[in-house]
């Protein structure tokens, strides 16, 4: 079981979809990178806080039958790819909707919804998932 | 650097070896190696073991003491480090036996790999799996290891690159080849309707797109090749060994089409080897999931982009086909028992080489190319054997 200080030193990414930004060149990144792979040294304390667009589109996506033990009670479910309209691909599950509803391209947006938890009395991990944008 | 030679080769069987633990495998395939060798063992000064879980798997770490131990090189205190890189463990562990041999610092090495996967349940060996992507970030979202390919799969699908037929053809291809392959854990013939209908794993992706759950264990044996005539009349050339990493989550590629750690381990390996795609006689690919043997055929630049698919279809990938693919059953057929699976394709190709492929044999062998992913293509190792 995971410590609780794993999961809350990722919620501003898991939550909020917090990235990061690079000073030096621009590229947005999700999660957040304290190093720009590309511009490197040159980013050192450059890096800056991001907020990733709430919006975006299915980019892909699969239907998921055989599922981990902590998503079992879920299956099908549908996790897919969204490409937000700052142009940034995240990975989530997308619900509220008939996963066979689902089509590439179709508009999304991004919630705060609970993800797992670990087993009955362990921590409950809560992130962004993806519902349709009606 | 010195050129290297592959000089033995050794496998277990594939599949659920219910009645063998890792240590029975991981020595049975290197008691192979060291006897297809001619050796003793005494020669060896090192060893290199590509694994991928056995601390997850088996509870068991340090697995490089263990294997040393109960091969008996641990009598000789021949120093033995493991390798892990999720599913190119066993091609990497090939590159460092390759690097160590080649550098001087070593004079005979034995590479092997091992993975024992029945030691758990199904559920438990998919997160196992699922723990090579991104832990963080896709993983633990929802995504698992055959989604992240079935998102690939659809992608393909949606622009034109492939259709499901073709992409299902992948694994006609690599069952067709296993029913030749004595080790092979199916050695069973599939049809296009099967694999389409198999029951849904991730959509589109159903279960004969998958590779299976596996144990095993492969190793080789490597020599400089000046020395390789003293010790088998068949050595092979290790003409190249490459090695290229990417992201480790699949959404930061700037393309989820193609892998580009793919393209350029191959590019480096075809330049080492001073040879390019078309001098390839025969290829064998990461098919973990149908849509990777798509993605590898194309990287590799066996076929042009959105040609694959076509091929797989019309059966030039065959053995006997004019481009011969996972003529083993690659990881699909063959199986994939995770850390082994890099090593056994460098068997495979050993045996082309050198022309004891039995009813595998491919006509005229000259180049044979190995291509290894950990991953959605984090990490990639191509390999090229040459036959001298």
């Amino acid at each position: 079981m995971a410590s609780v200080a794993r999961e809350w030193r990722e919620i501003p990414g898991r939550y909020n979809t917090v990235g990061t930004k690079c000073g030096a060149c621009g590229k947005i990144y999700f999660p957040a990178r304290s190093l720009c792979p590309k511009c490197r040294r040159a980013s050192v304390g450059k890096m800056e806080r991001y907020d990733i667009s709430e919006e975006g589109e299915v980019y892909t996506f699969s239907v998921v039958h055989d599922a981990p033990d902590a998503n079992m009670r879920m299956k099908p479910y549908a996790v897919g790819m969204v490409k937000t309209t700052d142009g940034v691909l995240l990975t989530g599950q997308i619900v509220d909707i008939d996963p066979h509803r689902i089509e590439i391209g179709m508009p999304v947006r991004t919630v705060l919804r609970k993800i797992y938890e670990d087993g009955e009395s362990g921590v409950i991990h809560y992130g962004f998932k993806f519902v349709p944008k009606w | 650097m010195r050129e290297v030679a592959v000089i033995g080769v050794g496998m277990t069987k594939f599949g659920e070896l219910w009645d063998s633990s890792f240590r029975d495998i991981g020595l049975k395939a290197g008691m192979l190696a060291i006897e297809d060798a001619g050796l003793s063992g005494d020669e060896i000064d090192g060893m290199f073991i590509g694994n991928m879980a056995s601390g997850r798997f088996i509870d068991q770490h340090h697995i490089g003491a263990l294997i040393a131990d109960y091969s008996g090189m641990a009598s000789n205190h021949v120093p033995a480090t493991r390798v892990e890189a999720g599913g190119a463990s066993g091609g990497m562990a090939f590159r460092q036996g390759v690097m160590a041999v080649a550098s001087g610092m070593h004079d005979m090495v034995i590479v092997g790999g091992a993975e024992k996967m029945t030691d758990v349940d199904d559920p438990s060996s998919n997160a196992i799996i699922d723990s090579t992507a991104d832990q963080q970030w896709e993983s633990s979202m929802g995504a698992t290891m055959a989604s992240l390919h079935a998102m690939i799969a659809k992608r393909c699908i949606h622009e034109g690159m492939a259709t499901r037929e073709e992409i299902a053809a992948v694994s006609v291809n690599s069952h067709a080849n296993a029913v030749d392959n004595p080790n092979a854990q199916f050695r069973r013939a599939t049809k296009i309707e099967s694999v389409i209908r198999s029951s849904a794993v991730a959509e589109p992706l159903g279960m004969f797109d998958c590779a299976p759950i596996s144990d095993g264990a492969a190793a080789v044996v490597l020599c400089p090749l000046e020395d390789a005539k003293k010790h088998t009349d068949k050595p092979v050339k290790v003409a190249a060994v490459s090695q290229a990493s990417d992201t480790l989550a699949l959404f930061q590629r700037n393309s989820i089409l193609s892998f580009a750690a793919t393209r350029v381990a191959a590019e480096r390996a075809y330049a080492r080897a001073g040879i390019s795609a078309k001098d390839v006689s025969v290829a064998e690919v990461h098919d973990n999931y149908t849509i990777s043997g798509i993605l590898a055929a194309q990287d590799l630049g066996l076929f042009k982009k959105g040609e694959a698919g076509k091929a797989f279809l019309e059966g030039v990938t065959l053995t006997g086909g004019k481009m011969p693919i996972n003529t083993s059953g690659g990881l699909k057929a063959q199986g994939h028992p995770i850390g082994a699976t890099g090593v056994a394709q460098i068997v495979e190709l050993t045996h082309q080489m050198r022309g004891t492929a039995d009813k595998r044999q491919i006509a005229k062998p000259r180049y044979g190319l190995a291509q290894n992913v950990g991953g959605t293509g984090s990490a990639v190792t191509v390999s090229i054997l040459e036959a001298i």
